[in-house]
């Protein structure tokens, strides 16, 4: 498949040389159209009706094994060679190929439909002057669209004009990189005056230069000439398909790049064909099998020759064909030994897998246990191949926000001058644990709370209205000290937007406990004090940044009063306290660790009264240093040090980053099944830490948690070396070594082995510094640090960077890999690795779409992995033994035969029986242990995680394994050759007739077989259920059946001279002897096998043996897992106000400029990879802090989540 | 007896009657539904190799198989059995001349006789084999080479023998009957038994012919073409005879319900050997009367006419006379195998318990750690 499509692109590259550059005039399709730039349909699918047949019949017989039956098919009617009939081969070709197409058939079905759906979804386009609703895929580069609010942006565009001042709109860029938080782009003033002047917009001929596609989500290059003048372009001027228009009425884009051109098509990677481990090594077998094949047909031919050599003159009774001497004889030989040793390979092989694979699929959509009642949504099995994948998983690659976080941050408690407010305490002073059902504070004294906003502390309420000064105060700086923007659509409905959730978090409590911040201006904050409604002038914002971990404002309030009031991280604001408040500072400290010690995010809250002169001062040498023109950044923290000085503590906050349901739990059982999990996230590096520490991905046992942040390869690297040596001292200096291993086929590849170090250590790495790590000189130095420690989580990473780091652990590790993750950001990821699945029913559908199994909660993994994947793993492995066994078995009697038919290529068994064993007498037993068996159920399979391992080392399916399988097959098919043969010997039925003959034997050697293979089966399977007793008696039934009637006098006298085997079964299966016969062949095939396994279980019980062995003594369900009691961390505080923001917003609330001011450059130049930030408007999503989470994660929710503009000066 | 124990079933904490919409308004949900077969809970026995099923399975097998293999042996031993080597290959041998001369078609047949005792006497019905050696019976080309729809009295095939059969289809241009290289080289030494009194007189032993095909071949797989004519050689006027043969088909026996493709040694030559060493039913002995033994102590002399030759391909033609038991004709084998099985499973049986005994503990799951 995948060739194909390859084939195409090539060919598509072929025809038209690379683009360098892209030239683009606007409302002039005839000069767009000569550089046949890609249209806006886009095209998953990979057959259309006519192409069907030929394309999939082709691309099936790349399958190595269809050509090889289609091969054998040719040889068959070869009247020389032809040692068996057409039927045997044909019959299970027709079945194999008809049911891949089927298969192949319904998907592109799908495909077909998705497509259609995009392909038609409607737009504006500007087309001669008016505007004509026209369907996306009719959308071409250089049109001028227009797009309305809450619309899908249809192609990358670059932005001409919008409804907004200045030209603004705002986008959710949460599918392209999963960022939930508003963005703005601003169009040039030149176009922005077109405004919605159809007349000018369609006159408007620009002439556009610009970078040619490529899968750069972060940069855009380019220039506009438009009336004689150049205009520059960057990326704040682009919309790229994939976002979404919000609080912008309408806008009109140029279309840049469409389709498949677009970014977000370039960077969803391409669509690869994913295969199972097992199925490489299948492919592998199979090759071997061929190799080996080959040989014993060489031997047999060369057997054959000397045959004839030495017994030629046995021509008297059987003269060779014209023209055959011993040498071609052999030849010919060769080729009918191909024909009849072919069922090494049984083409059922394949379609048995398919269909294990297929039935394991369904019950993991079948799973209640993985379905999610609140959003109705039943876990998925997307991919029906990977399965027995899922049994051994190595590496988890997650997504973190909407993924192991329900991206809700609640206040959960809160420290005020000395007394902690949260916790719950029954009458006997225990403390609660939280849940739905515990009684709720009552807000209802005040009208502007926010009903979603839960407490269950009542205490602070109580010292609220008891006017507590300091809490109060705390309230009050909470409602005042923040950058977010409210808006009131009718009287009383308070919508917040806060750059980061923490921070609507924040100020929605203040506003529930009486402290309601209503609106802002520039120079004002009004907030309504207890139902009084204040403004307080805004003088100054001592703005947040990564190096200050803190934030201040500075206000005056309607009393005249001058206040600063501060919030940031405990340790920074703890330097900046005033000496008098140490006491309190201790048991606030006390209160903050275990605030830390509960995974929540902590803020130190401070405020000082300030002097009116040293304040005007102070505001003149700010002014000063905020207009300098060198080294503002520094003056102007000189000043900000300065003035947050001698502060005194208020308190603290705690704020809750809720985890989705089951987090913690499940990243312990995986990591117990000794899975390894690292996070990427485009999340900050404190929240990611956060996030780890608080879902038990960092602990504080750990020995050390390293961060690479460097800003230079050195840097990087060096950081990466020392962390690895502190790691394990003995690796020293030196380069990596690579334990260089060969692969199949002559693909070499490096392999990295494991290294075990001493104690737990984690590392985090951001994507500045990965973007450095991942570098070809320093990939592997990153690897085999990354691979020593227990946790990596990789922050500020865009999405290519996330599968880059899937592929390098790809690559160099024989591992596999899983990512999950629920936004279009997690694509590309999800599509690199072995496995991908999408969380469904959260941010938009495009993980899920990629993915190959999805589900609405991470919890779910433990269950997809921990039981449905290590059965399937099981299963198939115990599938691939067995039926290897059976086959091998049955070929290799052919192979002793040979030795006393004169190499002749005399089958052992009936042509019928050689026809229906994999397809009839074998097939049922064999599919139903695939489907039925498991070790242990599922409880004991959470119970013991470390029932996993086995699958992550390959134990049950390997080349030993097979080889043992096939020394297996080799004895039972020496039994099954020589005890018939021994016992027939010369030998007479009770009458004194023929029972030596070809026929009986040929009766006896196939029903020993059959029944041998039945036991071996049964010893094989470990859950016998109802079904499969009946499969495998039913089918034994069935051989009997069949050959009695095959062999009846009726079916020979209609079809004489095809059963040729009339009254073999009723004259031989009436003799004691070969009843006796069977028994001991049975008996020697089985033995041996149960003598083995036992004594393999004495002496070297596998964990496997172990559990069966405890399931059997408990005799029942395990008992319930401890309740695990709350993992109480006691060490380092962690705060949590680093959040969202790279830098603050502080600017941006108190000035107008910035909506005409170019951006800066600053923060692109943070990194060379990394997204630049929303740097404008403060524009958070607001179902973020919603304590109640999102009501619902149905698409038709998207009102709810509309934003209100943002905030607009009457000014302005 | 395995040790098993039924999975108890779970409950699966929701009860989807409890849950569901009661109304049936309700939107369907999309839960799976709660059957056991879904949630993979269905009732099964899982059995597992412990101690206590494996052991005692070993000693019960070894039991059990050694008295059979002793039965299987004694029963072996009790038949009597004789074979004489005619092949001639050795120039001490009686048909040493036969076998030199011998050409297809020989006008007149080579006769030479072997002179044997027997030094118990046979009891029972005798029975009488041909036996050869390094005979390809059973090579590929060989055993197809035969049409079944002929033989089967089908006139249509009688004409047009398959294309099987080739190159033993048409001799000048008739169609051969039956066609193929099986029938074309059916044994045709004839072989007479004479017991040679102590007071010098020969008499010629009583053999029977007849009933020494499986009844199916005889009556469903052969049967002889019917045409307007009763008379075998109308029906077979058109064809030729085999190229080795010396008489056509429809003069194989003057019995007509031995005659043709009926005829029994036909019948039991198309019946091919599965192995290049087999034997033959030839003729049957019948015990006379219940006092005197079939083949009383003696000596016999064993005529043949040496017409089949094998020298070429060094093969061995042998005379057997044997009497059979309820397992058929002598073959020690299954007796020596089941005791020698037998015995194994009992030694493997006590090596296997002094292993659980020391080491048993092992596969207790006393160290599984949660």
């Amino acid at each position: 498949m995948g060739s194909q499509m390859s084939l195409f692109g090539l060919h598509c590259l072929k025809g038209k040389e690379k683009e360098e550059e892209r030239r683009i005039r606007a409302n002039n399709r005839e000069y767009n159209q000569l550089h046949k730039y890609a249209t806006n349909a886009i095209k998953t699918s990979k057959y259309n009706m006519f192409s069907f047949l030929p394309l999939n019949l082709f691309e099936q017989f790349q399958r190595i094994a269809n050509a090889y039956f289609l091969f054998l098919l040719i040889l068959q009617v070869i009247p020389a060679i032809s040692s068996l009939s057409w039927f045997t081969t044909v019959v299970p070709l027709v079945l194999v190929l008809a049911v891949s197409a089927a298969k192949d058939g319904s998907d592109d079905i799908n495909r077909h439909k998705s497509d259609r759906q995009v392909n038609n979804r409607k737009v504006k386009v500007l087309l001669n002057g008016e505007l004509r609703t026209e369907k996306w895929m009719d959308v071409q580069v250089g049109d001028i669209i227009k797009l309305e609010n809450n619309h899908f942006v249809t192609a990358d565009l670059l932005l001409l004009s919008s409804s907004e001042p200045l030209n603004l709109v705002y986008i959710e860029t949460a599918e392209l990189d999963g960022e939930t938080n508003l963005k703005v782009r601003q169009a040039l003033t030149i176009t922005g005056d077109m405004g919605h002047n159809l007349e000018m917009l369609s006159a408007f001929d620009g002439e556009l230069r610009c970078e040619p596609p490529n899968n750069r989500l972060d940069r855009f290059t380019g220039t506009l000439m438009f009336q004689g003048q150049k205009f520059s372009l960057d990326n704040e001027k682009v919309l790229l398909r994939g976002c979404t228009l919000r609080n912008t009425e309408w806008c009109f884009g140029l279309v840049i790049f469409a389709g498949p051109e677009t970014k977000l098509m370039q960077n969803s990677g391409r669509t690869t064909f994913k295969r199972t481990s097992i199925d490489r090594m299948m492919n592998a077998l199979v090759l071997c099998i061929f190799v080996f094949l080959v040989f014993m047909c060489t031997v047999l031919a060369i057997g054959n020759s000397i045959w004839e050599q030495q017994q030629g003159d046995f021509t008297t009774f059987l003269p060779r064909q014209d023209g055959v001497n011993a040498a071609f004889s052999g030849f010919l030989t060769f080729w009918s030994y191909v024909i009849i040793l072919n069922t090494v390979v049984p083409i059922s092989l394949y379609v048995s897998v398919e269909i294990i694979r297929l039935g394991n699929s369904f019950y993991i959509d079948w799973d209640r246990k993985m379905y999610y009642a609140r959003s109705d949504t039943p876990a998925v099995a997307r991919t029906t191949t990977l399965n027995e994948e899922l049994g051994q998983i190595k590496y988890i690659f997650s997504d973190k926000t909407g993924t192991l976080t329900q991206n809700i941050m609640t206040f959960n408690k809160c420290s005020i001058n000395g007394k902690c407010y949260g916790d719950v305490f029954d009458y006997s002073g225990q403390r609660l644990e939280m849940t739905e059902e515990t009684e709720k504070v009552d807000f209802s004294y005040n009208p502007l709370a926010d009903p979603k906003f839960s407490f269950h502390d009542h205490s602070l309420v109580e010292a609220v209205k008891l006017e507590n000064p300091e809490v109060h105060a705390f309230f009050r700086l909470l409602a005042l000290c923040h950058t977010a923007m409210a808006e009131e659509k009718t009287e009383g409905e308070l919508l917040y937007q806060a750059q980061s959730p923490d921070e609507g978090a924040l100020v929605t409590a203040a506003r529930n406990f009486g402290f309601v911040f209503r609106s802002r201006t520039p120079e004002t904050i009004s907030i309504v004090e207890m139902g009084i409604q204040r403004n307080y002038e805004l003088l100054t914002i001592l703005d947040f940044n990564n190096v200050r971990k803190r934030m201040s404002v500075i206000v005056r309030s309607p009393e005249g009063k001058l206040s600063l009031y501060c919030k940031g991280a405990d340790t920074v604001v703890y330097e900046r306290l005033h000496p008098s408040c140490s006491k309190l500072m201790e048991v606030t400290t006390e209160h903050l660790s275990e605030f830390a010690g509960d995974g929540l995010r902590t803020l130190a809250l401070a405020y000082k009264d300030l002097d009116e002169s040293y304040f005007e001062s102070w505001r003149q040498r700010h002014h000063e240093a905020s207009t300098a023109l060198d080294d503002r950044e520094d003056k102007l923290d000189e000043l900000y040090e300065e003035i947050e000085k001698n502060m005194l503590l208020l308190g603290a906050t705690g704020i809750e980053d809720k985890l989705q349901d089951g987090v913690s739990h499940t990243i312990e059982q995986l990591s117990r099944a000794d899975i390894k999990i690292w996070v990427l996230t485009g999340d900050k590096q404190e929240t990611a830490e956060n996030i780890g520490y608080s879902c038990n991905l960092l602990r504080e046992e750990m020995s050390e948690v390293f961060t690479v942040a460097g800003t230079s390869p050195e840097e990087v690297r060096q950081e990466l070396r020392t962390a690895r040596i502190k790691m394990k001292p003995e690796t020293g200096e030196g380069n990596v070594t690579i334990e260089g291993e060969g692969e199949i086929l002559g693909k070499k590849s490096k392999l990295v082995q494991d290294e075990a170090v001493n104690g737990e250590y984690g590392l985090v790495i951001n994507g500045h510094s990965l973007a450095y790590a991942l570098d070809k000189t320093m990939e592997l130095e990153l690897l085999r640090t990354a691979c020593m420690c227990k946790t990596v989580i990789c922050c500020r990473v865009t999405p290519l960077q996330k599968a880059q780091v899937v592929e390098l652990v790809k690559k160099y590790k024989r591992a596999v890999t899983l990512a999950i993750g629920d936004g279009a950001n997690d694509v590309s990821m999800i599509k690199a690795a072995h496995i991908g699945v999408g969380i469904s029913g959260q941010e938009g559908m495009q993980a899920v779409l990629s993915s190959d199994y999805s589900f609405a909660q991470f919890r779910y993994l433990q269950r997809l992995l921990l039981v449905h994947g290590r059965w399937s793993y099981l299963r198939m492995c115990k599938f691939l033994c067995y039926f290897f066994y059976k086959n091998f078995t049955f070929t290799f009697v052919h192979f002793w035969y040979a030795f006393f038919c004169g190499f002749s290529a005399q089958t052992v068994y009936d042509e019928w029986f050689i026809t229906l064993y994999n397809l009839v007498y074998t097939a049922l037993p064999v599919l139903g242990m695939s489907l039925f068996d498991q070790d242990v159920n599922d409880r004991w399979s959470f119970q013991y995680p470390q029932l996993y391992v086995p699958g992550q080392l390959n134990m049950y399916f390997s080349k030993t394994i097979f080889a043992k399988c096939v020394l297996h097959s080799g004895y039972s098919s020496l039994v099954v050759f020589f005890i018939p043969y021994a016992a027939m010997y010369n030998t007479v039925r009770d009458n004194g007739k023929d029972v030596a003959d070809y026929q009986s034997f040929a009766l006896l050697a196939q029903t020993c077989l059959l029944i041998a293979v039945c036991i071996q089966l049964g010893l094989d399977m470990a859950y016998w259920t109802a079904v499969n007793q009946f499969f495998v008696w039913g089918s034994l039934a069935v051989y009997f059946a069949i050959t009695f009637a095959i062999y009846s006098n009726g079916i020979f006298l209609i079809f004489t001279s095809s059963f040729p085997f009339i009254g073999v079964a009723r004259n031989t299966l009436n003799q004691a002897n070969v009843w006796l016969t069977i028994l001991l062949t049975t008996i020697l095939c089985v033995l041996p096998v149960v003598a083995y396994r036992f004594l393999l279980m004495q002496l070297r019980p596998t964990i496997n043996d172990k559990v069966r062995f405890k399931v059997r003594q408990t005799k029942a369900s395990p008992p319930p897992p401890p309740r695990r009691a709350r993992i109480r961390r006691t060490s380092s505080r962690r705060s949590g106000y680093a959040f969202s923001h790279a830098q603050g917003y502080g600017d941006l609330v108190t000035s107008r400029r910035f909506l005409r001011r170019a951006p800066v450059s600053r923060s692109t130049a943070f990194s060379p990879t990394a997204r630049s930030p929303g740097k404008f408007l403060p524009t958070g999503r607001s179902a973020g802090y919603s304590p109640t989470g999102r009501q619902s994660n149905l698409r038709q929710d998207e009102t709810s989540l509309q934003m209100y503009r943002a905030v607009k000066d009457p000014q302005i | 007896v395995m040790a098993s124990g039924y999975s108890a079933k779970e409950e699966d904490g929701h009860h989807s009657g409890a849950l569901g919409p009661a109304g049936g308004a309700a939107v369907r949900s999309r839960k799976p539904d709660n059957t056991a077969f879904k949630q993979q809970r269905l009732p099964a026995w899982q059995p597992i190799l412990t101690a206590g099923t494996v052991l005692p399975a070993f000693f019960i097998i070894g039991l059990l198989f050694i008295p059979i293999g002793i039965g299987l042996y004694v029963t072996s031993n009790n038949i009597r059995e004789l074979q004489i080597d005619y092949t001639g290959t050795e120039s001490s041998s009686p048909c040493f001349a036969c076998s030199q001369n011998y050409s297809w078609n020989m006008t007149t047949p080579c006769v030479c006789s072997v002179s044997f005792s027997l030094d118990q006497p046979f009891e029972s019905n005798v029975f009488m084999y041909y036996g050869l050696s390094n005979f390809y019976q059973n090579h590929r080309r060989y055993v197809k080479s035969r049409d079944d729809s002929q033989l089967n009295g089908n006139l249509n095939s009688l004409k047009e023998p398959s294309k099987e059969c080739e190159p033993y289809r048409t001799n000048d241009g008739k169609p051969i009957a039956p066609c193929g290289a099986i029938a074309n080289s059916l044994f045709n030494d004839t072989l007479a038994l004479y017991y040679n009194d102590p007071n010098g007189t020969e008499t010629q032993i009583q053999l029977v012919k007849r009933g020494i095909a499986w009844w199916t071949d005889k009556h469903v797989k052969f049967r002889n073409p019917v045409g307007d004519d009763s008379n075998l050689t109308a029906i077979f006027q058109g064809t030729a005879k085999p190229v080795n043969w010396q008489k056509p088909v429809y003069e194989l026996d003057s019995d007509p319900e031995n005659n043709g493709f009926i005829n029994e040694d036909l019948i039991v030559w198309m019946r091919t050997a599965a192995l290049p060493t087999f034997r033959k039913l030839y003729r049957i002995i019948e015990k006379n009367s219940s006092t005197s033994p079939t083949l009383p102590r003696g000596n016999y002399t064993l005529k043949i006419t040496y017409n089949y030759p094998v020298r070429s391909f060094e093969g061995r033609k042998r005379m057997i006379l044997s009497t059979i038991s309820w397992m058929g004709g002598k073959n020690p084998f299954l007796g020596i195998a089941y005791i020698t099985v037998g015995s194994i499973c009992f030694f493997l049986g006590v090596v296997l318990l002094i292993i659980h005994h020391k080491y048993g503990s092992r596969s207790s799951s006393a160290d599984l750690t949660h």
